[in-house]
C-alpha cells in the first residue's frame, strides 16, 4: 500500500477493497505477530530441508552453505519446522522485545 | 411497438433476462422453485441465448457463483426463493461487498416451519440489510421491466451494487398476465453492454475480497454504504429513461388516491393490487384510503416517502412477514423511524397480512380500514403492538 492502513480515507479506497497492486503481501511484515523465533543447531542440522518443505509462510530459505534459516520479517513463529525437525536442530526461543 | 401477450410471470422474468443479454446464469432447483431458472436452461439450451449456464450444488454455490462470473466481467443472473435464499445469505453480503452488479429476481415465500411454498416477505425480509439494491414488483410488467432496468442500475459505474428484483410468490410468479414484452432492439438500446470496472484476468491481475484490518474495515463499509446511499439517484434517473424510452412510468415511491384521503396504506408488492381494489370498494362507500408503494425499498426511499407523508393523519403499514419478537414488523419500523425523526405527527398502525400464501380479501382490508379510522383495537388482540388480519382466535 502507498501509506500505512490506518491513514486511509473511506473515499480512497477502490470500488469492493479492489487491489490492482501485484504482489504487494510482501509490504505486510508478518513476523511482527511472532512471539517466538526458530534457532537452528548447525552441528545437528543434517540439510534434508523438511523445515523448508513445512514452512507454511515460505519464510525458510536455505543458506549458501546448504544449512537453513528463517526470514524472521515474514515467520511468525507457529513452530512448524522446529515439530517437524528429525534430528531436533531447531529450537523455539521467545522474543525478547 | 409490441402488443401485450398473456404470458406466466416467471416465463416473462426469463425472457427479460434473455432480453437483457445475460452472459453467466447460476441456478440450482432447490424446492421450493419456479420457472424463471428452469426456463433460462432450455433458452440457453435451444441455442437461443449465448450464456454459460452454471448448473451447481446448492444455492450458497448458485450465489458463489455468481460472484465469480460477475468479478469475471460477465452479466450474471439468477433466481432463487425462500429457504433457497436463506442458503444464499451469506453471499449476499459478499456480493455487494465486492460492488458486484448481479441481477436476481427473488421470488418472495414463507420461510420453513412449518413448511411452506406459498408467497410472502420472509425471505427478502430476513435479506433486507445485505447491502443489495431491492426493488419490489406489483404485476407481471413491473417484474419483466425492473429486471431489464436492474442490469442498468447494477452496472452504472456510479452504483456497481447487486439488485434484486422482488416478486410475490405464486400471487406474482406463477399467474398467467397480460405482459407488453419489448423487442431485442428496444432494450438492447437501453441498456449497453456491460463494462465492468475491475476484472479477474490473467492479463492484468487484481485481488478481489481482500482481508480488513480493523485499521480499514470501517472506511470499506462505509465507502460501500455510500455507495447505496448514492445509488437512489441513479434508480431514478433509469426509471425517467425508462419511462421516456418505453411509455410506462416508474418512480421509486408511487401512490394510489392519496391525494384524497387522510388514511393512507403503505405496503410492498403484488398485495397492492388487492389494496387498490379495497381502496375502490371504500370510495363507493365514500370513504377516502389512499396507498403508498415504494417501488425501491433499499436504498429507502426516506425524501419520497416523506413528500407522500406529509399531512396525513394515520399510516396503517402492512406487512407480509412475523416480526418475530420485534416490536412491530420492519417495513413499519423504518415508517416509524422516518416519521419521528422528521417531527411528522402521524399515527402508526401495523398490520400483518398475507402470511404463507394467505390471500388478503377486500372486505378484510374494509374491516381493517374502520378499525384504522376508529383506532378501536379489534383486530389488535392479544396486546400486541401489531394487528394480524384474518387469523383465527
Amino acid at each position: 500500500m502507498a501509506k500505512p492502513m490506518d491513514q486511509y480515507k473511506w473515499h480512497e479506497l477502490k470500488v469492493g477493497c479492489v487491489i490492482e497492486e501485484v504482489g504487494n503481501a510482501v509490504e505486510y511484515k508478518t513476523g511482527d505477530w511472532r512471539s517466538s523465533k526458530p534457532v537452528w543447531s548447525d552441528e545437528k542440522c543434517i540439510k534434508c530441508g523438511l523445515c523448508w518443505l513445512f514452512c507454511p509462510d515460505a519464510a525458510i530459505y536455505q543458506k549458501d552453505d546448504g544449512l537453513y534459516t528463517a526470514n524472521l520479517d515474514y515467520c511468525k513463529g507457529c513452530g512448524i519446522c522446529a515439530k517437524e525437525c528429525k534430528p531436533g536442530a531447531i529450537t523455539m526461543v521467545e522474543e525478547e522485545r | 411497438m409490441t402488443t401485450k401477450k398473456g404470458i406466466e410471470v416467471s416465463i416473462a422474468a426469463s425472457i427479460a433476462a434473455k432480453l437483457a443479454r445475460v452472459e453467466v446464469i447460476a441456478a440450482y432447483p432447490i424446492t421450493p422453485q419456479t420457472h424463471i431458472v428452469e426456463h433460462l436452461s432450455e433458452i440457453v439450451a435451444n441455442g437461443e441465448l449465448e450464456a454459460a449456464y452454471v448448473n451447481v450444488e446448492s444455492e450458497h454455490s448458485a450465489m458463489s457463483a455468481c460472484v465469480g462470473a460477475s468479478a469475471a466481467g460477465a452479466r450474471t443472473f439468477t433466481s432463487t426463493s425462500a429457504q433457497g435464499m436463506e442458503l444464499m445469505h451469506e453471499i449476499l453480503f459478499i456480493a455487494s461487498g465486492m460492488r458486484l452488479p448481479i441481477v436476481m429476481a427473488a421470488v418472495n415465500r414463507a420461510l420453513s416451519s412449518p413448511l411452506s411454498i406459498w408467497g410472502d416477505h420472509s425471505d427478502v425480509m430476513a435479506a433486507r440489510d445485505t447491502g443489495w439494491i431491492m426493488l419490489f414488483c406489483e404485476n407481471g410488467q413491473d417484474v419483466v421491466d425492473s429486471i431489464i432496468m436492474a442490469f442498468k442500475i447494477a452496472e452504472d459505474r456510479r452504483v456497481l451494487l447487486p439488485v434484486m428484483v422482488n416478486l410475490d410468490g405464486f400471487s406474482l410468479s406463477h399467474v398467467i398476465e397480460p405482459i407488453d414484452l419489448p423487442s431485442q432492439e428496444e432494450v438492447d438500446s437501453f441498456l449497453p453492454p456491460y463494462n465492468p470496472l475491475y476484472t479477474l484476468h490473467p492479463d492484468k491481475p487484481v485481488t478481489m475480497g481482500a482481508y480488513a484490518m480493523p485499521e480499514l474495515y470501517t472506511e470499506a463499509k462505509y465507502g460501500q454504504e455510500m455507495a447505496i446511499y448514492n445509488s437512489k439517484a441513479v434508480v431514478k434517473e433509469v426509471m425517467d429513461q425508462f419511462s421516456k424510452q418505453f411509455g410506462r412510468t416508474y418512480k421509486p415511491v408511487e401512490t394510489y388516491n392519496v391525494e384524497n384521503a387522510d388514511t393512507v396504506l403503505i405496503a410492498l408488492g403484488a398485495n397492492n393490487e388487492n389494496f387498490k381494489t379495497a381502496i375502490d370498494a371504500l370510495k363507493e362507500e365514500g370513504k377516502e384510503l389512499g396507498l403508498i408503494s415504494p417501488r425501491l425499498f433499499r436504498p429507502f426511499p426516506a425524501e419520497e416517502l416523506l413528500n407522500a407523508l406529509r399531512g396525513k393523519k394515520t399510516v396503517a403499514v402492512m406487512e407480509r412477514v412475523m416480526p418475530g419478537g420485534a416490536m412491530n414488523g420492519p417495513l413499519f419500523n423504518e415508517i416509524a423511524s422516518l416519521v419521528i425523526t422528521n417531527g411528522l405527527n402521524i399515527r402508526l398502525e401495523n398490520y400483518i397480512c398475507g402470511l404463507g400464501g394467505r390471500d388478503v380479501q377486500t372486505y378484510e382490508i374494509v374491516e381493517a380500514y374502520d378499525e384504522i379510522v376508529s383506532s378501536k383495537k379489534v383486530v389488535h388482540a392479544d396486546n400486541k403492538n401489531f394487528g394480524v388480519i384474518g387469523v383465527r382466535s
